[in-house]
């Protein structure tokens, strides 16, 4: 057996701790705007992405994901999505699917794509309750799946209030 | 309600097989169904859940939208020019009314 097989990645790492002590306060407010509200975590986050890789394994690559790392105000932060596709009727881009795993329902967005679509990207902008992952999963139309991940701080949550 | 407002951005003229860059905007509040009143009710969720980009009857592009999209909802994507003609849009309410606008474009 090999030893890595049971490495589970626990994204916090001593920066983030720190930082989150110092932004201590500002998630003290963000917790009393939101008080008994469900938060998805990790779990709720995998439940939604497994819905969309169906037992496949998703790999890493083709596709970009451009938010900030630092988002000043959650209730707008841009997001950018692009694959690296040609874009014809044999091979294309289903779907990019994008997920954010702190906030209270992590789906954010599905976009679909056509061969019409000419190049496969896309740009909204979403909300984000505190500092988070965002995931984008890309559904090509050979079936494979391709994902990729950014961290977002975030200094104030976009979550009413 | 207020009626939602929709605002499209595409280039007036492209050439044959261009791809071209289309800007969407709409004013709608999206109330994301996280928030609470004065009373500590739950404000009820009322957003637009779909947005869909035809051209010729055909989709070129659409996306579904969740609680964590922002108010007044931007969505910016692309396709290939092909031919003269106008592109529809439309965004749908979770209250079940339906946005719609079109743009034309000249391809040559």
């Amino acid at each position: 057996m090999n030893m890595n097989t049971t490495k589970h990645s626990t994204k916090l790492n001593r920066r983030e701790i720190l930082f989150s002590l110092g932004a201590g306060s500002v998630a003290l407010v963000t917790l009393t705007m939101l008080p008994g509200l469900a938060r998805a975590d990790k779990a709720a986050t995998d439940a939604e992405m497994k819905k969309i890789l169906g037992g496949k394994t998703a790999q890493e690559g083709r596709i970009t994901l451009d938010v900030p790392q630092i988002a000043e105000n959650g209730n707008t932060v841009q997001l950018e999505v692009a694959v690296d596709s040609p874009m014809t009727e044999k091979d294309y881009v289903k779907a990019v699917h994008v997920f954010a795993d702190g906030n209270p329902v992590p789906n954010v967005a599905s976009f679909h794509f056509t061969p019409a679509s000419g190049k496969a990207a896309a740009a909204t902008r979403m909300r984000l309750a505190k500092t988070q992952n965002v995931i984008a999963l890309a559904e090509m139309s050979d079936g494979s799946i391709y994902s990729t991940q950014a961290a977002v701080k975030v200094t104030i949550g976009g979550c009413g209030g | 309600m207020a009626t939602a407002k929709p605002r499209i951005k595409i280039p007036a003229k492209a050439a044959k097989g261009e791809v071209i860059q289309i800007k969407t905007l709409i004013s709608h509040k999206m109330e994301s169904g996280q928030r609470k009143d004065k009373e500590g009710k739950k404000i009820p969720r009322q957003i637009i859940n779909k947005f869909v980009c035809t051209f010729k009857g055909k989709e070129v592009f659409s996306a579904d939208w969740h609680g964590a999209i922002s108010a007044n909802p931007y969505m910016s994507f692309y396709t290939v020019a092909t031919e003269s003609g106008a592109y529809e849009f439309t965004w749908t309410d979770d209250d079940g009314s339906v946005y719609t606008k079109s743009a034309k474009i000249t391809v040559n």
